[in-house]
């Protein structure tokens, strides 16, 4: 499949099964099980899995285009983190189960038997979590632990906290870093959400009129909107950087590119595409919402642009290269200039 | 929207220039202080230009008839990336590389295209760009100065201002009025390589902010051009400009002016053991800043190389690349200073008032922040 044929039809499923009255009555607590049957009956859960394990052994980057397009329709069940949790125990020789599954890292002093997880993404609509605790992981029920409510408005985040895991738990030792397999994920999807927003404000910027003419022909909305686009077109790109393996895990250094920038443009644009939207953009009943609820919550999903500048900064200093362009080209590149270009 | 704008990669065989140009590089940049090659692309050094036009760097992509290296964008992408990182003195070929040779080769007849070329391929022959006027800065198509038809030629009269190098380069080429008067835009402008030695012009430096000589005045007083003077199309001047000006707009110079102040302040933040998290945080913004921008400016490269013109994505690049760039002496000049009693070497104090002080420089040559925000305006079909 060429990536433009994965990328139509997975937007054409994703805008079917998932408009937006769907993700606002999940939201509110009604059942995500007809949607994700949907998306199950699709088979692209399975797309980092291997051939030879029944998955279509697409690679992270061939990926891309499912998890942008998670986040363009801010899909309310976890089809991004499960595509990574089934790539994953597919490659530890674990046969994943059926059912949504989000992961999570568990907080660090969990208590002695407890394991404790307190922001899940997805943890509402989640039958499994994959928790990585020390050198290991273990899929773990959603029923099973206690689930502490946030008490957002319309989050599908919570604190999970299990009691001692039962003997017969899938445990399996953990050499990814799920820090960094998060910011791939999320970096991809605020990306499919802010193209979404950048839509969504374009076209109201048109449609607007006041003083006699569309809000558009302003030179002051024009420029907002164009700094709004700049934002969005780096988003994708460091999207773009994050998911470039051939493996099903991105390189640590590329994700916190890819995070950090695009937790970087979430205050921006969401704030220009407000402005742009007066007064309706603040309703319930309009869409853009949605959307940036949302992505506050996700500039956060496994760290905010701080944490990973902080990465990113430690990795330069630490790496003694003499020249910032040679660190660039030389590691946060180094896959493309290798793996890519043999296949071109 | 703006068209997708796909992860591109440099092909190996351009890739592996990279190794010998940083050979080269480090040792003749060896010993020159961080505030010299802190002017990255506006330090002017004719002898260096002439030792990488030995080595065949300049004019990589042109064909090889007119001198050139007959390589794609990608060569020349990596060897641009290599000359901003180590802050290479490449002001004195930098226009005629970069986009006066392309010109002429595009637009240009045979004869011109064997006069002009391979000197400037030897870095012989240096260019400048005559596009604003006193009264014509943004508003490039009201531009005055105007070429008259003679028997044998034009005549040419008028003023031109902020020209880069003028006085230490041996062709301009100028946009001018050739019929109609300013009220007519963008019909009736054309082209000409205006040879800097003709009798009636006069070049006069005007010194900048920093203590530096690089834009001129320059006057053309009655001056006789030669019919083959004209490049292109008689009135289409303009269309021939917008062309040049996306080469000028999506290159890396547009993310990397401040990056050898950058990597001076690491090195310092390095030997003080780096512990400071905020510090630390700062470079990984920059970095991760600046990674998104390469990216970008490399996928340009690659329509480019396909004989797309993104215009408008090119706009976007240089509208954040600058940005970034500003917001390096303004960050850096902050974390020094949030420990007032500590150490700072000279030559980063120097590096950092040079690029603090050029720094609005950044976002007005090739188009100012509001033009090109309007360029992306245009192209998302809101004007
Ligand atoms: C270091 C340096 C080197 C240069 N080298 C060259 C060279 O080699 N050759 C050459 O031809 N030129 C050169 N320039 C000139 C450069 O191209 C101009 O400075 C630029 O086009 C802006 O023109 P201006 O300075 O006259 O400013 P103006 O056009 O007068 O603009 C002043 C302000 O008004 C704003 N403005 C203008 N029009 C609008 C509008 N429609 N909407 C909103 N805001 C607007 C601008 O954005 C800017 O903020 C150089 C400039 C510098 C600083």
């Amino acid at each position: 499949m060429t990536d433009n044929v994965l990328a139509d039809s997975i937007d054409a499923l994703l805008e079917d099964s998932c408009p937006a009255e769907v993700v606002r009555a999940i939201e509110q607590g009604g059942s995500p099980a007809r949607l994700w049957q949907t998306l199950a009956d699709s088979g692209f859960a399975d797309a980092l899995v291997p051939e030879d394990a029944g998955g279509a052994g697409l690679s992270l980057r061939d990926a891309l285009p499912i998890l942008s397009a998670c986040g363009r329709v801010v899909l309310p069940v976890p089809f991004a983190q499960t595509m990574l949790v089934r790539g994953f125990l597919a490659a530890s020789g674990v046969t994943p189960p059926p059912g949504p599954a989000t992961f999570a890292i568990a907080d660090a002093g969990g208590g002695e038997h407890d394991i404790v997880c307190s922001r899940v993404t997805h943890a509402t609509t989640s039958d499994w979590v994959l928790v990585q605790s020390g050198t290991h992981c273990r899929l773990l029920p959603t029923a099973a632990a206690r689930l502490e409510s946030p008490g957002v408005h319309g989050s599908l985040e919570a604190g999970l906290t299990w009691g001692p895991p039962p003997a017969d738990a899938i445990r399996i030792a953990n050499d990814a870093d799920w820090h960094a397999i998060g910011a791939c994920v999320f970096a991809a999807q605020m990306a499919g959400s802010m193209s979404r927003v950048f839509d969504l404000t374009l076209r109201y910027a048109n449609d607007r009129v006041q003083f006699g003419r569309s809000i558009g022909k302003f030179q002051a909305i024009q420029h907002q909107v164009s700094v709004m686009a700049e934002h969005v077109a780096a988003s994708r790109m460091a999207a773009e950087i994050g998911a470039d393996s051939t493996s099903w895990q991105p390189s640590p250094l590329a994700a916190a590119i890819a995070k950090s920038r695009t937790s970087e443009a979430v205050p921006t644009v969401t704030a220009i595409a407000h402005a742009v939207h007066g007064a309706i953009g603040i309703t319930a009943e309009y869409d853009l919402q949605l959307h940036t609820r949302r992505l506050h919550e996700w500039r956060l999903a496994f760290g905010s642009e701080s944490y990973w500048h902080d990465r990113i900064g430690r990795a330069v200093v630490e790496s003694r290269d003499a020249s910032t362009a040679g660190f660039i080209v030389d590691r946060v590149f180094a896959s493309s200039r290798t793996d890519r270009t043999t296949t071109e | 929207m703006i068209d997708a704008l796909p992860l591109a990669a440099v092909p190996p065989e351009d890739e592996a220039l990279r190794t010998e140009v940083r050979q080269f590089l480090s040792e003749a940049l060896a010993g020159v202080p961080a505030e010299i090659r802190a002017h990255s692309w506006m330090g002017f050094d004719a002898e260096f230009s002439r030792a990488l036009g030995r080595r065949g760097w300049l004019g990589i992509t042109l064909p090889k008839e007119y001198g050139g290296g007959g390589r794609s964008p990608f060569a020349r992408f990596v060897l641009v990336e290599e000359f901003l990182a180590w802050g290479a003195p490449v002001s004195a070929h930098w226009i005629a590389d970069r986009q006066s040779a392309p010109l002429i080769l595009r637009y240009g007849t045979e004869s011109q295209k064997h006069f002009h070329i391979p000197p400037i391929c030897r870095g012989e022959s240096f260019f400048c760009i005559g596009m604003s006027e006193p009264g014509s800065g943004s508003d490039l198509a009201s531009v005055k100065t105007r070429a008259t038809r003679t028997s044998d030629g034009w005549r040419l009269s008028g003023q031109k201002i902020w020209t880069t190098n003028a006085y230490r380069s041996q062709y301009m080429i100028a946009l001018v009025r050739t019929s109609g008067t300013a009220e007519d835009r963008h019909r009736g402008l054309t082209q000409f390589i205006v040879d800097l030695s003709l009798p009636g012009i006069t070049i006069r430096p005007i010194e900048d902010l920093a203590g530096g000589r690089h834009f001129c005045e320059v006057f053309f007083d009655d001056v006789a051009l030669p019919d083959d003077a004209l490049v292109g199309q008689e009135g289409e001047g303009w269309s021939q400009v917008t062309a040049e000006l996306a080469f000028e707009r999506s290159g890396p110079e547009r993310l990397y002016s401040s990056v050898v102040l950058l990597d001076t302040w690491i090195a310092e933040l390095r030997a003080r053991g780096a512990d400071d998290r905020d510090s630390r945080a700062l470079v990984g913004r920059l970095v991760a800043n600046l990674s998104v921008l390469r990216a970008l400016s490399l996928s340009i490269t690659a329509k480019l190389s396909r004989g797309e013109s993104p215009v408008v994505e090119a706009a976007l690049v240089k509208d954040m690349g600058t940005e970034i760039e500003q917001l390096t002496p303004t960050l850096i000049a902050d974390a020094i200073g949030r420990t007032p009693d500590a150490p700072v070497s000279a030559s980063l104090v120097r590096a950092l008032a040079f690029v603090t002080q050029m720094a609005p420089s950044f976002s007005l040559r090739g188009g100012t922040r509001e033009i090109l925000r309007g360029m992306i305006a245009r192209g998302l079909g809101l004007r």
